[in-house]
């Protein structure tokens, strides 16, 4: 009766440990019972639906798939419980756009998410030709996965900033897939080669340029011929100014000619260099412009000017550099330097406005700043060998003392007078 | 003309008689009297940092806005301003290294022994002082290398048991290395470390001066045997003229380094950027920097680096009463206490080595 009594008094413990773990249990679901022991592409974990956003959100596969999961076998996938099944692929982006364009609906999960995602898709390629009848082509799922898709933000996500290529490759560098688009195959292979992979990739700025950035996510398309340069404006925004002040808008113009594109390229947009202005080998210049044209004498000029102000900064920055290896404070005039290579940067900019008077304004700027650079790394290297001197003729009288008092030591000890 | 003067003095104020402990100071001629000159360097180069320290006070100024700019300006506007600041710099390193060997050559030499325990004593002392203005000076420039050394250092001084952090923060006039530290790193290198220094070196000369100069055991013991073969000199002028040759040859070197190693500036600390890999404190301080480095972050259930800190500690207090330790037995002394300098100067100088090889 005792042991009793005393077991009694554990009760309302275990029946509050009992509430606790029927609380904290999993909401059934029949769903994802069936479907981990399924083979692809049927097959969806715990542990992967675990991951997608949706189901972190508090969604269940009845929010897509309708059903009721808390049912077994056919009662969960029964018409009555609203079950629809299998998501057709042409219908997937009005499912997905049920939520995503419903502001009020989305504002509860994420207030800054964008919710014109669908009718931005409707205008895309992409859209267009899903509307057509082209089930080939990419809805959402194709882009953003399906059942373990998680926020653009995630690097894991296929369209995170860094996998947003490779995602679109699938598609579009798969030459037996894309055949009949008559689009070309080579854009990523061209985009992996490029600065602005480059800067991406390999220096890590997500805020480089990739697939989307030039040609829109959820409506995209090619910018097209005649507005190419508003898209390489959003970053570039200087040369697009000048460009547009250039005799070359209205040439490229009248010539059916994208901007930017022309002398750049769109995908394989390689770094820049000087050697693309002028009348050389790689000059894009010559392109269009042939000898003993106004355009062909600018070239040379522009590619003159701009190799005079880079030859003129990197010889201060070796004279300067020979100076500070030679321990010489040349700290300021290194300064300067920034700010000679700061015209050239500005010239190589100013290019873009194909005006020799003006390009020249900043060519004489950096020319001024290199030349007096160049002046304080001479002084500096006059005032080493000056140095140098004094110390010869130190050690010279050094030398001489010493050799002085041995000789006097010698004369004061002469005889044992020690 | 020299004499008239000697002959008025002499007349005044019994210069012949003030002057005579002078004239009869004799110093010991051995195969080791070359290690004699040591002391004697490290006391010209104090003279050397005393003047230059001088001439740099003209120009600099001690605050966190300024530092760099007027070292900037001694470096390249003041005439020979930067021939001043690199001899400063050299000298600071030259005149710590030669207290180093100059200890190390005490402690083979034996000359700590009785009477001679506070000379060692008061040597030890001043080598730590110079150690300090090393450190405190290191600042100054208020350039990045510096202040994240300065960062590191007084952090381990942080580390101390009990009084660390209180120590850490008095160090650096806040919770953190800022102007505030600079300017009292500033007191301390040009008014309180010189002032104790020139009054140790002063009661280190006089020790110097009253037990005249030692002579290794085992000299002395042949010298015992056979007095006709000991032998010695005059300090003055004899000793005192080739300790000038010594000082000559140390001016030329101080010359040379200055005129083809101009000591560099880098580049002005800034408190907000963060720390450029490679930090390392002055070569004087890399066998304990290293040693810290490889220490295991917990040593049983004890903080790594307090372990270290500790050993270090006690290590220190140990050397200093080095020659209280001193036992004669059988008329020969303890073996041990050699055997401790060879291991520690081993020590130092491969955990030195290390610490620069290593990544």
């Amino acid at each position: 009766m005792w042991r009793n009594k005393r077991f009694a008094v554990l009760w309302p413990f275990l029946g509050a440990a009992l509430a606790v773990s029927a609380a904290c249990a999993e909401t059934p679901n029949s769903c994802v019972d069936c479907h981990s022991a399924l083979d692809p592409p049927y097959k969806v974990t715990q542990d992967q639906f675990a991951q997608d956003i949706h189901a972190q959100k508090g969604l269940t596969c009845a929010s897509c798939h309708g059903g009721d999961p808390t049912k077994d076998d056919q009662d969960a996938m029964s018409k009555k419980a609203g079950f629809r099944g299998h998501i057709d692929h042409k219908d997937v982006p009005a499912l997905c756009g049920k939520c995503h364009s419903d502001a009020a609906y989305m504002r509860q999960f994420n207030p800054s998410l964008r919710t014109d995602q669908f009718s931005q898709y409707l205008t895309s390629v992409h859209g267009k030709l899903l509307a057509k009848g082209d089930t080939k082509v990419a809805v959402c799922t194709d882009c953003h996965g399906v059942h373990d898709l998680r926020p653009a933000s995630d690097t894991r996500s296929k369209v995170h900033p860094l996998n947003v290529a490779q995602t679109c490759s699938r598609c579009h560098a798969d030459a037996a897939y894309m055949k009949g688009y008559s689009i070309p195959t080579d854009q990523f292979a061209g985009y992996s080669a490029s600065v602005h992979h480059e800067a991406l990739a390999v220096r890590g700025d997500l805020s480089a340029p990739t697939c989307t950035t030039c040609h829109g996510n959820h409506g995209a398309a090619p910018p097209g011929v005649g507005t190419v340069q508003n898209v390489c404006a959003t970053c570039h925004v200087f040369q697009a100014q000048l460009f547009a002040s250039s005799p070359h808008k209205a040439a490229f113009e009248a010539a059916s000619l994208p901007g930017c594109v022309t002398c750049h390229s769109n995908h394989r947009i390689a770094h820049p260099s000087d050697a693309m202005l002028g009348t050389g080998t790689q000059s894009v210049c010559t392109n269009c412009h042939t000898s003993g044209d106004a355009g062909y004498d600018a070239a040379d000029k522009f590619h003159a000017q701009l190799a005079q102000l880079d030859t003129a900064v990197k010889t201060s920055d070796e004279l300067l550099g020979r100076a500070e290896s030679d321990g010489m404070e040349v700290s300021q005039p290194r300064l300067e330097q920034d700010q000679a290579r700061d015209s050239l940067t500005k010239a190589r900019v100013t290019i873009h406005s194909f005006n020799v008077a003006r390009v020249d304004q900043d060519i004489q700027a950096g020319l001024k700043i290199a030349g007096k650079t160049h002046q304080e790394g001479e002084a500096a290297l006059r005032e080493r060998d000056y140095r140098r001197k004094g110390l010869a003729w130190s050690v010279v009288a050094i030398v001489l003392v010493l050799i002085g008092l041995r000789l006097y030591i010698r004369q004061i000890e002469s005889g044992g007078k020690i | 003309m020299l004499t008239r003067i000697r002959n008025w003095l002499d007349e005044r104020f019994g210069l012949a008689e003030l002057t005579a402990p002078l004239r009869e100071k004799t110093v010991p001629i051995h195969s080791r009297s070359y290690w004699y000159f040591l002391g004697g360097i490290t006391l010209f180069l104090f003279g050397i940092q005393v003047c230059t320290g001088i001439l740099l006070l003209l120009y600099y100024r001690a605050s966190a806005s300024e530092a760099f700019e007027s070292v900037q300006y001694i470096m390249t506007r003041v005439q020979f301003g930067w021939l001043v600041r690199s001899i400063h710099s050299w000298a600071a390193n030259l005149m710590i290294f030669t207290a180093i060997a100059h200890m190390f050559s005490v402690l083979f030499l034996k000359a700590y022994r009785k009477p001679r325990e506070l000379t060692w004593v008061s040597g030890m002392i001043l080598l730590f002082l110079a150690m300090g203005f090393g450190f405190s000076g290191y600042l100054l420039p208020w350039n990045t290398l510096a202040f994240f050394a300065t960062k590191v250092g007084t952090e381990i001084a942080g580390q101390v048991p009990f009084v660390g952090h209180q120590m850490m923060v008095f160090l650096r006039g806040g919770e953190e290395v800022t102007g505030a530290t600079l300017t009292r790193f500033f007191g301390f290198h040009v008014a309180v470390l010189p002032g104790i220094t020139t009054l140790l070196i002063l009661l280190h000369v006089a020790l110097i001066q009253r037990f005249g100069m030692s002579v290794p055991p085992d000299v002395e013991a042949k010298w015992k045997a056979d007095p006709a073969q000991a032998r010695e000199m005059h300090f003055f002028p004899n000793f005192l003229l080739r300790e000038l040759m010594a000082w000559y040859i140390a001016l030329g070197v101080l010359g040379a380094l200055a005129a083809l190693k101009p000591w560099d500036l880098g580049t002005k600390a800034d408190p907000f950027a963060p720390a450029p890999a490679g930090i390392r404190p002055e070569w004087y301080f890399m066998f304990m920097f290293q040693t810290l480095k490889l220490i295991p972050a917990k040593i049983w259930f004890v903080d790594g680096e307090l372990v270290g800190i500790l050993v270090f500690g006690l290590a220190g207090l140990i050397w200093l009463l080095l020659p209280f330790f001193e036992r004669e037995r059988n008329g020969r002394s303890s073996r041990w206490i050699l055997g401790l300098g060879v291991f520690a100067l081993a020590y130092m100088a491969s955990m030195t080595v290390y610490g620069y090889v290593a990544k």
